[in-house]
C-alpha cells in the first residue's frame, strides 16, 4: 500500500482557503487613498485645483471595467459590448431623474441606480443566451453587435433619449433627502465612491465563493466543469446578467453626476476603452479595472498636456508593451516585482 | 441480476464512417469490466456517448434502468456517471484542493453558493482532504495543478471523478503516459476503488487489463467483437488474431 499518511492539517486546509477571502493591508490602503483624494482635490487646500468631477468619472469608468472583469477575468467571456449596458443604465437613470423633475421619489438617485441595475440585469439576462455558445471571436462579434444595435436605438428614439443631443438637465433629488449634488462635485465623488465600494464588495464576495470558484473552473476547462456537475450555462448566465447590472449602475452614476445622458455614453468606444482599461490594469484581480481607469485618465491628461492630439499613440504603445511582456497588466507587473523582492528578502 | 448500465443497439456515425456499430452491452452493478480494442476501434467514441459528450445516431442508453439517451453531460454526472479523460482535463490554475472542493460542492448542491467564502463548509473541505490523502496526493493539495508532475495529475483526474461518489466510473487509459516510477501508485488506487462502484476500464495495456478486469469486451471497428471473462478472452484465438497479434496474452 502506498497510501500517504493521513494529514493532520485538515483544519488548516479550510483555514487556508478562507484566508484567501480575507482583506489585505494593501486593499485597505487602496480604499483609504481613494477617500483621501476627496480631501486633496476637494477644494479644501488652497492652490490645489478641484478635480472631483474628473475623479467621479474615473470611478464610473472603473466600475464599468470591474463589471468586465467579472465576465472576462473570472468567467472567461470576451466582450466588446459592455458599454451597451453602461449606456442603457445612463439613459434609464437620466430619463427617470428628468421625469421626476428633480423631486423625490422619481428623481431619487438611489432609486435611479436600482432601476438601472434592474433594467440592465434583465437586458443582460436576455442577451446572455447569445454568448453561451461559440468561440471567443463569436462572442466578441455578438456583444459588439448588440452594443451597436442599442446605440442606434438610443439615437433613433428621440422622444425618449433626446437623440443626438442627449438628455440635458438630468437633476437628481438630494441623496436620501440629505445631500444635494454640489458644483465642486464633493457629493458626487463620495456618492460614486460609496456605490463603487458596495459593488466591489459584492463582487469580491462572489469571486471568493464556491460560485466564483466554479466560474474559474469554467474558464479553465468547461468540458471538465460539466463532467463534475457544474451547470455551466446557468453560471455563465448568472454572472453575465450580474455584470450587466453593475455596468448599468456605472452608467447611471455618470448620468447622475454629470447631470446628462448622451449618445457618447452608449457609443462603441466606451466598450473598447473599458476593455482596454481592464487589460491595462490586469484582468482577474478585481482591482485591475480600478487602477487601470486611474492610469488611463491620468495618462490622457499628462500625455495630452504636451502632445495634445497624439496621446492615444503613447497609450497604444504602452498597452502593446504591457500585453506582450507582462501577464496580468499593471497589477501583474507589481505582483512580479513583489514576488521577486520577497524572495530575495528571504535569501540569506 | 441488476444492471447499472445497458446500451441497446447503439450506433454512431460521422458522415460515412461508422464509429459505433450496433453495440448492445450490459454492465452489472459493482462490475470490474475492461473495454479493449485496437486503435481506432471506437472505444473513446463509445465512452463519449455514455457520458453525453456525443449523441448517438441510433439506439438507447439506460442507466439503472432509466433511459438517459437524451440527457446532458451534467445530468448524467449528477445521476452518478463519472469519468476520467484519456488526456488530462484539469483546472490548471486551481489547486487540487480547490478542484475537489468544487466537485464535492456541486454534488452537495452547494456549487451556486455565492456569499459564503470558499472553505466555509468544514465537512466539504475535510472530505476533499481525505480523498486527496487516500489517493496519495494530499501533500500537493495547495500547489497549482498545472505545475504538478504528470502522474499526480492522473491521480487528480481519478480524484475528481470519485468526488462525485459515482455509481459508474469510466476510466479512460488511467495510466497512459505515466512514467514507470509513478505507475504503481495509480494501479494501487484503481485496485482499491470501492466495491460499490461499477468500473469500466478503457485500456491498451494488457497487464493492467488482466490485473483488474473480471470481464472483458473487445471492440473492433466500432462493433462488439466478443465478450467474456478475462480467462476466456485471454484464451480466445480470434482475439489474439484480430487484436492482440503477437503479444503474449496469458501473463497478467
Amino acid at each position: 500500500m502506498s497510501m500517504a499518511p493521513h494529514s493532520k492539517l485538515d483544519g488548516e486546509a479550510g483555514a487556508r482557503l478562507l484566508a484567501k477571502a480575507q482583506w489585505r493591508w494593501y486593499e485597505v490602503l487602496f480604499w483609504l487613498a481613494a477617500i483621501s483624494l476627496y480631501f486633496v482635490f476637494g477644494d479644501f487646500i488652497p492652490g490645489i485645483p478641484t478635480k472631483l468631477m474628473l475623479l467621479s468619472e474615473i470611478v464610473s469608468l472603473g466600475l464599468l471595467a470591474l463589471s468586465i472583469d467579472l465576465v472576462l477575468g473570472y468567467a472567461g467571456i470576451v466582450t466588446l459590448g459592455q458599454g451597451a449596458f453602461f449606456g442603457l443604465g445612463a439613459y434609464v437613470a437620466g430619463v427617470m431623474a428628468k421625469a421626476g423633475m428633480g423631486v423625490f421619489p422619481l428623481s431619487d438617485p438611489l432609486l435611479g441606480l436600482l432601476a438601472a441595475a434592474a433594467v440592465c440585469g434583465i437586458a443582460g439576462f436576455l442577451t446572455s443566451f447569445l454568448v453561451l455558445r461559440g468561440s471567443d471571436l463569436t462572442r466578441l462579434m455578438v456583444t459588439l453587435g448588440v452594443a451597436l444595435i442599442l446605440a442606434e436605438l438610443a439615437n433613433q428614439m428621440r422622444w425618449l433619449t433626446g437623440g443626438a443631443d442627449g438628455l440635458q438637465g438630468v437633476t437628481s433629488s438630494p441623496i436620501l433627502g440629505q445631500w444635494d449634488f454640489d458644483l465642486w462635485g464633493r457629493t458626487a465623488y463620495l456618492y460614486s465612491l460609496a456605490v463603487l465600494f458596495v459593488c466591489f464588495w459584492l463582487s469580491r464576495r462572489i469571486v471568493h465563493s464556491t460560485f466564483g470558484l466554479s466560474l474559474k473552473a469554467i474558464k479553465g476547462n468547461a468540458l471538465r466543469a460539466r463532467a463534475i456537475g457544474v451547470p455551466v450555462n446557468a453560471r455563465l448566465i448568472a454572472i453575465y446578467a450580474l455584470a450587466a447590472a453593475i455596468a448599468g449602475v456605472a452608467g447611471a452614476l455618470l448620468a447622475q453626476t454629470t447631470q446628462s445622458a448622451s449618445p457618447d455614453m452608449i457609443a462603441f468606444h466606451r466598450s473598447a476603452d473599458a476593455l482596454l482599461i481592464l487589460v491595462f490594469g490586469g484582468a482577474g484581480y478585481l482591482y485591475g479595472g480600478l487602477i487601470g481607469a486611474v492610469l488611463f485618465r491620468v495618462m490622457q491628461d499628462v500625455i495630452g498636456a504636451f502632445t495634445l492630439q497624439y496621446w492615444q499613440f503613447w497609450l497604444g504603445l504602452v498597452l502593446v508593451l504591457l500585453v506582450l511582456f507582462v501577464r496580468g497588466g499593471v497589477i501583474g507587473l507589481l505582483e512580479g516585482w513583489w514576488n521577486r523582492m520577497t524572495r530575495t528578502g528571504d535569501a540569506p | 441480476m441488476s444492471y447499472v448500465l445497458e446500451t441497446r443497439g447503439l450506433c454512431k456515425s460521422f458522415g460515412g464512417i461508422v464509429a459505433t456499430d450496433n453495440v448492445s452491452f450490459k454492465l452489472p452493478a459493482g462490475a470490474r469490466h475492461a473495454l479493449i480494442g485496437p486503435n481506432g476501434a471506437g472505444k473513446t467514441t463509445f465512452v463519449n456517448q455514455l457520458t453525453g459528450v456525443l449523441t448517438p445516431t441510433a439506439g438507447q442508453i439506460l442507466f439503472e434502468g432509466v433511459d438517459i439517451t437524451g440527457w446532458t453531460v451534467r445530468g448524467r454526472a449528477t445521476a452518478g456517471i463519472a469519468r476520467t479523460f484519456q488526456i488530462n482535463q484539469l483546472f490548471a490554475d486551481l489547486s487540487p484542493l480547490e478542484s475537489v472542493v468544487l466537485a464535492i460542492s456541486e454534488r452537495e448542491n452547494a456549487g451556486a453558493h455565492w456569499f459564503k467564502p470558499l472553505g466555509a463548509r468544514d465537512d466539504i473541505v475535510n472530505e476533499a482532504c481525505a480523498l486527496l490523502d487516500a489517493l496519495g496526493i494530499g501533500d500537493v493539495r495547495a500547489a497549482r495543478v498545472g505545475a504538478l508532475p504528470y502522474g499526480k495529475q492522473r491521480l487528480l483526474e481519478i480524484a475528481l471523478a470519485l468526488a462525485a461518489k459515482p455509481k459508474l466510473l469510466l476510466l479512460d487509459e488511467p495510466a497512459a503516459g505515466v512514467p514507470e516510477s509513478e505507475r504503481e501508485q495509480i494501479l494501487d488506487v484503481v485496485a482499491r476503488l470501492p466495491e460499490s462502484v461499477a468500473l469500466v476500464l478503457i485500456e491498451h495495456d494488457m497487464h493492467l487489463v488482466f490485473r483488474f478486469a473480471k470481464t472483458i469486451s473487445v471492440l473492433v471497428n466500432g462493433a462488439l467483437f466478443c465478450e467474456g471473462t478475462a480467462d476466456e478472452i485471454a484464451r480466445d484465438p480470434r482475439v489474439r488474431q484480430v487484436y492482440l497479434g503477437e503479444e503474449d496474452v496469458g501473463h497478467g
